[in-house]
């Protein structure tokens, strides 16, 4: 579709409406028509992106983190402006504008929630896995965060706050979990492969030395 | 189809080299592309097409988008990606050019009406 003309005017209002990319448009339309005649199975698709979602992005997140966990300055400057101190590391492709960074405290936990991936910093953590998108996450994480936890086998203590954050397209939010104890003296890049993509969003701890494999 | 077949992935990557891969298979720089990528494996399981077939129409647009300048360095490969796939299923008699366009302005229309937070729906009245 080559001699196609899509580079019409999109201005769409982020206070109230959605917006798709035209490569994501693109991809929709094919998805859409492909399976309406029968030629896909939009749930075999789901399996095959499931099957590669870690393998989206350039995963900088954990690197984000593991500096963060290292270096005091750093952790100051991305707490105060994500957004900044992310591009300031100078390899990322393309950051959403508002990038916040929420840290994990033993007072308080935080989660992220939002029912488009459009609204998710795929940027930094890589493809949204599959039951980010789904409304009884969106719904459950919101009413009943320590349920949605404990499904994901994390079981905090009772003292500690759990906030959900809800993602929109103007902000976005970056999770800072703990770093684990027994690190002492770990090397950023070390660290980094104990930061998973779920410990971002809120749905999982940072992965312990010992359970690193 | 609820695993997907390591080896199919593998097959399609020795078909295609040109396919940015690392140790262990594709890597995708945005979530439309890994998309992009299932509907084309999907596609080829399906018997649509053969690999040096698809290699042939995507080599092609990525020849069209070197002479029309793209500077070719990676991050444009789902792109000229994207473009084979809509090229090969016009061919394949599957979906022709003016339907996609139909459904691409309906889903740009279905992201308009969508209040954020919400997931994006596509309804008969997007169809204008």
């Amino acid at each position: 579709m080559a001699g196609h003309d899509h580079d019409h005017d999109h201005h769409h209002d982020h206070d109230h409406g959605s917006e798709l990319s035209e490569t994501q448009l693109r991809v929709r339309a094919l998805e859409t028509v492909l399976s309406e005649k029968g030629y896909i199975d939009p749930t075999a698709l789901d399996a095959i992106v499931e099957a590669y979602e870690k393998k989206i992005g350039p995963r900088n997140g954990a690197v984000v983190v593991a500096r963060a966990w290292t270096d005091p300055e750093f952790k100051k400057a991305l707490l105060a402006d994500a957004t900044k101190a992310v591009a300031s590391m100078g390899h990322m492709s393309r950051v959403g504008d508002h990038l916040v960074a929420v840290e994990n405290t033993p007072q308080r936990h935080n989660m992220v929630v939002c029912t488009l991936c459009s609204c998710y910093p795929w940027e930094v953590l890589g493809l949204p896995p599959v039951w980010y998108k789904s409304a009884p996450y969106r719904s459950r994480a919101v009413k009943d965060p320590r349920g949605v936890l404990a499904d994901f086998g994390v079981s905090l203590p009772k003292e500690t706050e759990i906030r959900v954050w809800d993602s929109t397209a103007e902000t976005r939010f970056l999770v800072l979990p703990m770093r684990p104890a027994g690190t002492e003296g770990w090397s950023a890049d070390r660290l980094a492969d104990l930061v998973s993509r779920d410990s971002m969003i809120g749905t999982a701890l940072a992965k312990t030395p010992g359970g690193a494999n | 189809m609820t695993a997907i077949d390591p080896a199919a992935a593998r097959k399609a990557t020795q078909a295609i080299p040109s396919i940015p891969c690392d140790a262990e298979g594709p890597v995708f720089r945005e979530p439309w592309e890994a998309q992009a990528f299932a509907i084309t494996l999907h596609l080829y399981d399906r018997g649509l097409f053969q690999w040096p077939e698809w290699a042939a129409i995507l080599g092609d647009e990525i020849k069209k988008a070197q002479s029309a300048g793209d500077p070719d360095t990676g991050e444009t490969y789902y792109r000229h990606w994207l473009a084979a796939l809509e090229r090969i299923v016009a061919e394949k008699g599957v979906a022709d050019p003016a339907t996609l366009d139909r459904y691409f302005h309906a889903w740009d229309h279905a992201a308009d009406r969508t209040p954020h937070g919400q997931p994006i729906e596509l309804k008969p009245e997007d169809f204008r």
